[in-house]
């Protein structure tokens, strides 16, 4: 190790201090730690990834009450690593989905204010049919507004909209004292900044105040394409990016050589009212994965068969036409209960940012890496990002952004190990809200501002009293 | 319709409200805290398929004092209310009803006497005016005397009989009336329970009861599953309820 001198700085760090991590997660199936007293198993709580850990959680319409002496809060469980599970050492999260009202609304500018609870999915079916809708949307609609603005989400709409943090006028907060503030670009404007993708460290989020948008209908007009590289790709989210509010690329991240980054390209705006049919859209029917899959169902053969048959499917080379808005905006959430298929093992989101600066070879560099390492995924999203946002810890920065999902095998931490170093190199930095295996140091090395975003955390926080499980894991935060 | 809510700011009374509201009916909310009422109120004006009003008052299940004053106001704001629906109620696990029996003796007294003093109070309104809706939540957990819900059980049994009792003597005369029983619910009462299969949501639940007032059905189940669930417990003979422990 000692004598591997042209390596960069993360690759000289001894291996046994490298602790690792994937040991420290209990499996579904893993027989549990310690009984409770009537002889079932302890609680155990996980994101979206089903990566398990003791906890429990606890729900109550009244917020206000439920936050006293909390150490975090969660909302629907969509981060996909353990950003929404309590420390070990304080094994309770106050869960916030039942505090859902919505307190104020404008009709005329749009002006809403709501608890932190209310779900997106609420949201729109509430105000699409009045022609209002979210001015940033994640890729599911089954996340809290406490969450978006803990994790600052960002859509399809990233190159113009920026995220969802740019859009919050105001937060009502109960900090670590146990005091209630509201803080906003005027007021407490330091807590505002660190609590925008702050993954709810900084303060428990009682209410949000944003602004909807008014849309001239309730359809989306489509536009795809497919794509035969990852060079062209690029090129294409880059071309789309001025005309285009909303724009996204499905990448089949298994092929090789002259076809890598092949997929397809999606561009979309609200239709004009005289293309949009005069209904509003209807309730989508859904399917529910009834059990857990078996693992081998997401081997390697299934996935990639899944991604030819996708590509293919987008028969002619262009394609376009009025699509529904959950079928554009949330394609997933068609499918209830889709983490089952990953398995008992459970499954991680890798998504990182790759800047401008590292140039368009990066996302190719990103992708050989990943394709000589044997990464399999259904789902690979490709998205340019705008300007980087005002929260102190917000995820994207200008570049490329790309998500995949990874079934977890006992080779995945050394996996996200390799792709962390390759986005460190090309100065990228990754997405807490999808992380469970980066070490602290390697996230530490991407991220310099999280030295700044700490101390506006203690000063807020002096006892520590708030953490996530993600915060000991990453932060440094201790036990 | 015009519905009169008790109950309607939390958990399954919550979300009825809310599906009354979506749908274009009037509602009135009664509950205990003028804060929590008012908030509520604001956000069915905001669900509401028009831009209605939801006028509130307060009322207490424990202050039977209050019935009146608080359906008059009902009264007056609706112009006359047809539907009466009742959430509201008091739970507490078999253990902590043993520990505190002041809290138990308060459980019994809200959950069975005084929400059977106040359907009373409502009764009286609705045959004088011809006939309406009264629906009231009891629960599964009155079917059977069970080990972990004897309290709770006992005081749901005993408005459950109450309710059908109604049901046989005045639908004739105009007034139906509707027994809801939720099976597990996942909502802030059953926080820290571990949701046993066919757990629902409260919003299942609200989409059932509608149903059901639209029909004047005299006896819910929800979620469906917990019908068939029921019919079997209530088959099951005393010497095997004794022996199993749910």
């Amino acid at each position: 190790m000692a004598a591997d001198e042209g390596a960069v700085a993360v690759e000289t760090v001894p291996g046994p201090t490298r602790r690792p991590i994937l040991p420290k997660m209990t499996r579904p199936n893993s027989p549990p730690a310690a009984s409770s007293r009537n002889g079932s198993p302890p609680p155990r709580l996980s994101g979206w990834g089903r990566l398990f850990q003791p906890g429990r959680q606890v729900l109550s319409e009244d917020l206000e009450r439920l936050t006293e002496g909390a150490v975090l809060c969660r909302g629907l469980g969509r981060s996909y690593g353990d950003s929404s599970l309590p420390p070990a050492s304080h094994p309770e999260v106050a869960g916030t989905t039942l505090a859902d009202r919505i307190l104020d609304f404008d009709v005329t500018s749009g002006r809403i204010r709501a608890e932190a609870g209310l779900s997106l999915f609420e949201l729109n079916r509430l105000f699409l049919r009045k022609r209002w809708f979210t001015p940033v949307s994640p890729g599911t609609q089954f996340v809290t507004l406490g969450g978006m603005v803990a994790a600052d989400v960002h859509g399809k709409n990233h190159h113009q909209k920026g995220c969802f943090g740019e859009h919050v006028r105001s937060l009502r907060m109960r900090i670590a004292s146990g005091e209630i503030v509201t803080c906003s670009e005027e007021e407490n404007r330091e807590l505002f900044l660190a609590t925008i993708g702050g993954m709810g460290l900084t303060g428990h989020i009682l209410e949000v105040e944003f602004a909807l948008e008014k849309i001239p209908s309730p359809w989306i007009w489509c536009e795809s394409e497919r794509i035969r590289d990852i060079d062209d790709f690029i090129r294409g989210l880059k071309e789309a990016g001025p005309d285009w509010p909303y724009t996204v690329g499905w990448i089949d991240c298994i092929s090789r050589g002259s076809s890598m980054g092949r997929g397809i390209l999606q561009k979309g705006r609200w239709a004009h009212p005289y293309l949009a049919p005069s209904k509003p859209p209807a309730f989508k029917k859904r399917f529910t994965v009834p059990f857990e899959f078996p693992s081998w169902v997401l081997g390697r053969p299934t996935v990639q068969a899944f991604n030819t048959l996708y590509y293919w499917k987008h028969v002619s080379r262009f394609q376009k036409g009025i699509l529904h808005p959950d079928s554009f905006f949330y394609p997933l959430d068609m499918v209830n209960h889709w983490n089952l298929i990953y398995g008992k093992h459970g499954f991680t989101q890798y998504q990182c940012v790759m800047p401008e600066s590292s140039g368009r070879g990066a996302a190719r560099r990103f992708l050989e890496l990943l394709t000589s390492k044997g990464g399999a995924s259904f789902l690979c999203v490709i998205k340019d990002c705008g300007a980087e946002g005002r929260g102190m810890l917000s995820f994207p920065k200008p570049g490329i952004s790309i998500a995949l999902d990874i079934a977890v095998r006992p080779d995945t931490p050394q996996l996200i190990d390799a792709l962390n170093e390759l986005v460190i190199r090309e100065e990228g930095r990754v997405y807490l809200a999808k992380d469970a295996f980066t070490r602290p140091e390697d996230f530490a090395a991407m991220e310099p501002r999280l030295a700044p975003w700490n101390q506006v955390r203690r000063r807020w926080d002096p006892e520590q009293r708030l953490k996530s499980a993600q915060s000991i894991r990453v932060l440094g935060d201790s036990e | 319709m015009k519905t009169v809510i008790l109950g309607g700011t939390r958990g399954m009374g919550r979300a009825v409200a809310r599906a009354l509201v979506e749908r274009g009916d009037s509602v009135f909310l009664l509950g205990r805290q003028s804060s929590d009422l008012e908030k509520c109120a604001k956000d069915l004006e905001h669900r509401s398929a028009g831009q209605a009003q939801v006028p509130t008052a307060i009322c207490d299940l424990e202050d039977p004092s209050g019935f009146d004053a608080a359906l008059d106001a009902a009264d007056e704001a609706l112009g006359g209310f047809d539907t009466v629906v009742i959430t509201a109620g008091l739970f507490g696990t078999q253990e902590k009803l043993e520990e505190d029996p002041e809290f138990a003796r308060r459980m019994l007294t809200v959950n069975f006497t005084n929400t059977v003093v106040f359907c009373e109070n409502v009764r009286r309104r609705l045959l004088e005016r011809g006939g309406g809706t009264l629906c009231v939540f009891s629960s599964v957990a009155g079917e059977r005397g069970r080990k972990p819900v004897v309290l709770y059980g006992s005081s749901k049994a005993g408005l459950s009989r109450y309710l059908e009792g109604l049901d046989h003597r005045d639908r004739e005369k105009g007034l139906v009336t509707i027994c809801v029983k939720p099976g597990f619910v996942k909502t802030g009462m059953t926080e820290g329970l571990e949701p046993p299969p066919f757990a629902g949501t409260p919003e299942q639940v609200a989409t059932r009861v509608v149903r059901a007032l639209s029909r004047g059905e005299p006896e819910v189940y929800t979620p469906g599953p917990w019908r068939f669930v029921m019919m079997v417990i209530r088959c099951l003979p005393r010497f095997v309820m004794r022996k199993v422990g749910f």
